[in-house]
């Protein structure tokens, strides 16, 4: 047993987050949001896309017989992760689950959205969609970089599926760890910063204790995170998603409120990390759900 | 990232599996929880069952009377031992825990000659003498002297929290050998010394925890004569000696409780389905969460070991990280059996309220939680020192 990373799989942590880096960095996550403000939907940069499968991020786990990288489960959530971090906007997790079976997705060329709960991402932009969307009507999503379709109440659901306790979950949960971690980051920064009272606020133990809450609760996530990728345990993977959705929509707004009353402001990025982590919370299984589908198996 | 066991591995947990089932229907009856000298005779009699069987010590270094056996071994017999139902560390914590790794690594050829084996083989047990009154979670103030007297320490003082000091042979003991000032700063003064409890001038006053039983003592040192060569590290060193010691603590103290909870959980999800209780959806899914929590403190567990294992170093601060919520949700677990109990959640009768009432010290002792989010937040993350 060996529960830490590989050399090879640090080594494709640091690219995919080299990559984002410089491929969407802040300045690419603002003028998004802008731009989206100003058309009053958001539009996926389809370059980006493009790269991105250039770059391998969509065939991460398709054998490489059939043209992908050859990795599994593991490296993909490595990559989600950094996806989450960067707050990379699209329908990442279906696009992925779709290379191999959907031409074009794993290439980048196709844009493949889901429905897979009471709300579907992506449904004007995305180029293939796949699940039963009859009904959907548009709604003013709470996060400007994630458009956002609700179907009828009474719409036929999938029972189990990718997003409920397979590789979709996973994935999503994957990006919640990587926002959880970035949010920490955040609000570390802003305390090593920020004066108030004649001194750096982070030597205030109230700031102090929220901050170390923030890694307890990130650092949970991950051990249940890089577990399920390595077990593939369909149960393994609910409670990764529960917890890396806690982790996620927590640490979000213990991040905004160090900032204070900057972290209020539509300038400061908390406010995207809180709305994507609350999107994703929303995908698949309630936490309720997924709490009872624990305590069935107890 | 790989959670498979190496051929070598598997042999090892069947072969400690089988032991096991053989040898724990032969052990007696456990002691009344509030019954010391009970305690200390079944538990360093369970010692000796595993020193004879060759598990004694197992992750200690060969030279220390160790088995050598790596961290991921170490773990399994942790996990194989709870998942058995076996009998906990208990009245050996401390040598086993604390004080024995701390002489195995800091202390001369002769000091582990003299005292690991005893820890080892159940025949001595330690206690901890740190705290002080007014020094507990700021320990580096502690106050109580030693000065030389020839080949001689004498200490004068007082200990609180000493844990096991009613039935212990042995006191791993701080000391503060250069008194505080200005220019020296107050942990660079410290010594650790081994201090036989039969020495004369010791008074050992048993505190009563909210548990009703005697965990802990306050003790009190009139002239106590402690010879140099009990002192393990150099003299105004016993400071980083201590931390060797703490880092084991937080490090691997708690591993083995960690399947203990997902065994009593299971429990008491059983116990609801039986009495009635299961029927409630809020109930019910707040054992579903702390399960989600308490397989993902496992994993967490499996990361440090393995982290461990590689940098073959003692545990981290990332230790820090594990005993913030752990501590917590082992509090949470025993809060939920009370809901399951219901009334019956007011009877001491049941094991489940001792253990209620016990875990209230796991979010105090060896650091409580705010200490230990200063370590997190100054070590790990980075955070200015302040108050």
């Amino acid at each position: 047993m060996d529960f830490q990373l590989t050399e090879d799989q640090r080594a494709l942590r640091d690219g995919v987050r080299d990559l984002l880096e410089g491929r969407f960095d802040r300045t690419a996550l603002r003028a998004a949001v802008d731009a989206s403000e100003r058309a009053g939907a958001a539009a996926l940069d389809r370059e980006l896309w493009r790269e991105l499968g250039a770059a391998g991020f969509f065939s991460l786990a398709l054998p490489e017989a059939d043209g992908g990288v050859g990795l599994g489960l593991p490296e993909a959530v490595l990559a989600f992760e950094e996806a989450g971090r960067a707050l990379l906007p699209g329908p990442l997790v279906a696009t992925f689950l779709a290379a191999g079976e959907i031409p074009g997705a794993a290439s980048g060329d196709v844009m493949v959205t889901a429905a897979d709960g009471p709300l579907v991402a992506w449904l004007d932009e995305a180029d293939v969609v796949r699940g039963d969307v009859a009904g959907a009507v548009p709604a003013r999503s709470v996060d400007p970089l994630t458009p956002l379709h609700r179907l009828p109440a009474d719409a036929p659901r999938e029972d189990g599926g990718p997003f409920l306790d397979g590789a979709g979950a996973l994935l999503t949960a994957a990006e919640q760890l990587g926002s959880a971690a970035r949010t920490t980051e955040m609000a570390v920064q802003y305390a090593r910063e920020r004066v108030q009272f004649g001194q750096l606020i982070g030597a205030f133990q109230a700031v102090k204790h929220l901050c170390a809450q923030m890694l307890v609760r990130a650092e949970i996530a991950r051990g249940a995170v890089y577990a399920a990728a390595v077990t593939g345990d369909p149960l393994e993977v609910c409670g990764a998603k529960l917890l890396a959705d806690d982790a996620a929509v927590r640490n979000a707004r213990d991040c905004l409120q160090v900032h204070g009353g900057m972290g209020f402001t539509w300038e400061a990025d908390v406010h995207l990390h809180l709305k994507r982590a609350w999107v994703r919370a929303g995908t698949g299984r309630s936490a309720g759900d997924a709490e009872e589908a624990l305590a069935a198996a107890l | 990232m790989d959670l498979t066991y190496t051929a070598e591995e598997d042999e090892f947990r069947a072969r400690l599996s089988r032991w096991l089932a053989r040898t724990l229907p032969e052990l007696p009856p456990p002691p009344d929880p509030l019954d010391w000298p009970g305690r200390r005779a079944y538990d360093t009699g369970w010692q000796r069952r595993l020193y004879d069987a060759g598990y004694a010590g197992l992750h200690w270094p060969v030279d220390a009377g160790g088995q050598g056996a790596t961290p991921t071994q170490h773990l399994i017999f942790l996990e194989e031992t709870e998942k058995a139902g076996a009998p906990y560390v208990g009245a050996n914590f401390v040598g086993l825990l604390h004080a024995g790794p701390t002489i195995a690594s800091e202390g001369s050829a002769e000091q582990r000659a003299r005292w690991l084996p005893p820890v080892l083989r159940g025949e001595e047990v330690w206690c901890q003498g740190f705290s002080e009154p007014d020094a507990g979670s700021d320990l580096a103030s502690l106050c109580t002297r030693a000065w030389r007297d020839g080949d001689h320490y004498v200490v004068s003082g007082s200990k609180i929290w000493t844990s096991h000091a009613e039935v212990a042979d042995w006191c791993e003991l701080l000391v503060r050998t250069t008194p505080v000032s200005g220019s020296v700063p107050k942990h660079r003064g410290i010594s650790w010394l081994a201090m036989p409890m039969d020495a004369p001038g010791i008074t050992v006053r048993p505190l009563r925890t909210l548990a009703g039983s005697t965990e802990f003592a306050e003790m009190f040192l009139d002239e106590v004569r402690v010879p140099v060569s009990h002192r393990v590290g150099d003299e105004n060193d016993g400071w980083r000696v201590t931390m060797v010691t703490l880092s084991y603590e937080r490090g691997t103290a708690f591993v083995g409780e960690v399947v203990a909870c997902r065994r009593v959980l299971g429990e008491l999800a059983r116990e609801a389905r039986k009495n009635g209780r299961w029927d409630d959806a809020v109930l019910r899914r707040r054992l579903g969460h702390l399960s989600a929590e308490f397989a993902a403190l496992w994993r967490l567990t499996q990361w440090n070991v393995s982290e461990s294992q590689r940098t073959g170093g003692v545990p981290g601060v990332g230790g820090s990280v594990f005993k913030l919520h752990y501590s917590h949700a082992r509090q949470e677990l025993y809060e939920a059996a009370a809901d399951v109990l219901g009334p019956g959640a007011l009877d001491l009768g049941h094991p489940w309220n001792h253990d209620r009432l016990s875990s209230l010290s796991y979010t105090i002792a060896a650091g409580t939680s705010q200490i230990q989010q200063n370590i997190v937040a100054e070590r790990i993350l980075g955070l200015p020192k302040g108050r």
